[in-house]
């Protein structure tokens, strides 16, 4: 409550004068943004253009905060984004910590993330797609609603698809509850095209698409080492070069969804890792517990297909 | 009459941006909130209709004030009230409730006395707008 209280009092202050100087990076000091670009940066591998985004919409916003102490009156600009990108990009990783930043920058007034997905939106029957979609909206406000798979919604090939509905209440919502919501669709990057295409509403009414491109071998290397650091895991120097070799091979084989693929393989090896130590049996040092040999990883599947297999392409 | 039920009930009506503030301090609170409405105002009709579902998992004031926006053009002749649930163990019970919205006019209660044995006599009270059948009291 107090919070709300400050607002209304810093509305009230005077504007200041047209001379008056505002130094810009006390402003930036003063929101602790630095502290969330710095997270990013340590937690999230690559994604270059996704994080010179971020910081376009944070400068935005801090630029819009020091206008209004000037009473340069301009429209609460529009957040709502596109994020397209393949499986395991970091689509849904990025939209959580969006929901932080935007917090911290005080353009929504709790920061929670709802992740929600066609069924979460869209009823069964005549008249359960509208309070359904409601419900979900009403939990959303003063946070992000991030509809994953968002081309799921329109079903071109069932014109009596209740998917329809739900999408012309999320764009009422879109435009008339800027201030309470800031809406996130996610989808691979063709078929969120095809889905603007037939829904040109949504496409103009969301402000900023963000591209999210596929990690190189380094990038997936470095994720690899933060998600076994996480998890209190170490590589052995063999392990190491093995890794990197098997996601070499691993990338060239279908359905690779990069650091999601990257996240099950990690799993397979603790699993190989704990078989291993298992059959050798006796005492155990807590070095032998956290580190991955190479046999472990040399165990896997695709070190037994030949190379150039690209059945995918 | 002006009916008086609930928190605040002697204060004025509250604005749209106070009930805000009330939802937030509910929401804070971890309570679960509600919109009833009726059109039976006696002290002892507890249960409301429900407007909508309970809003479990809300975290914005601004969800509650989108219902009660549609709650208000639906029965804007009908008092509606917003209820506060705590669910924590032992509480699981209403803490707040206050009304939202009533009627322009409210024509307010008659007492009615009944002659008992010796002497004796029992009073009673009855809202002059339930001698319309529900839905359609207090229109004009």
């Amino acid at each position: 409550m107090s919070s709300a209280e400050d607002t209304t009092d810093r509305n009230k202050t005077e504007p200041l004068a047209d001379d008056a100087r505002v130094d810009l990076d006390a402003v930036f000091e003063e929101s602790q943004i630095q502290e969330v670009f710095d997270q990013l940066d340590r937690d999230l591998v690559g994604l270059t253009p996704v994080k010179t985004r971020i910081r376009e919409i944070a400068a935005l916003l801090l630029v819009d905060h020091v206008r209004r102490q000037f009473d340069l009156a301009s429209d609460t600009p529009t957040l709502h984004m596109c994020f397209t990108g393949n499986p395991g990009t970091g689509k849904t990783t990025v939209a959580e910590r969006m929901a932080q930043i935007l917090h911290k920058l005080e353009y929504v007034r709790e920061g929670h993330l709802v992740s929600v997905t066609r069924d979460d939106l869209v009823g069964q029957y005549i008249g359960h797609t509208a309070p359904k979609t409601k419900e979900v909206i009403k939990r959303a406000m003063g946070g992000v609603l991030f509809i994953d798979e968002a081309y799921y919604l329109y079903r071109p090939e069932n014109e009596r698809d209740y998917g329809q509905e739900s999408i012309e209440i999320l764009l009422q919502v879109m435009e008339n509850q800027r201030d309470d919501l800031v809406v996130i669709l996610a989808g691979y990057k063709d078929r969120m095209d095809r889905f603007f295409e037939s829904n040109p509403g949504f496409r103009s009414r969301i402000a900023h698409h963000v591209d999210f491109p596929d990690y190189d071998v380094g990038e997936l290397c470095s994720i690899s080492e933060l998600m076994l650091a996480e998890q209190h895991y170490v590589f052995s120097d063999d392990a190491q070069m093995a890794f990197e070799d098997y996601i070499d091979r691993r990338m060239r084989q279908p359905y690779f969804a990069n650091a999601r693929s990257i996240r099950n393989a990690l799993d397979r090896l603790r699993l190989r890792q704990a078989a291993r130590l298992f059959k050798a049996g006796g005492a155990v040092t807590k070095k032998q517990l956290m580190t991955i040999e190479a046999e472990d990883v040399l165990a896997s599947r695709v070190f037994g297909l030949p190379v150039e297999s690209r059945s995918s392409d | 009459m002006r009916l008086t039920q609930g928190t605040f009930s002697f204060l004025p009506d509250l604005t749209d941006e106070q009930i805000k503030k009330q939802v937030k301090y509910c929401l804070d609170n971890g309570w679960a909130v509600n919109l009833e409405y009726t059109d039976d105002p006696h002290p002892r009709n507890t249960y409301w209709e429900m407007y909508g579902q309970p809003m479990f998992d809300l975290k914005d004031p601004a969800g509650l004030m989108m219902d009660l926006e549609e709650a208000r053009k639906t029965f804007p002749n009908h008092y509606i009230r917003l209820t506060a649930f705590d669910s924590t163990h032992q509480w699981e019970t209403p803490r707040l409730s206050f009304i939202v919205n009533r009627p322009p006019e409210e024509p307010g209660f008659q007492v009615t006395r009944q002659e008992w044995e010796g002497r004796k006599v029992r009073y009673t009270i009855h809202s002059y707008a339930t001698d319309r059948p529900a839905g359609q009291r207090y229109q004009r």
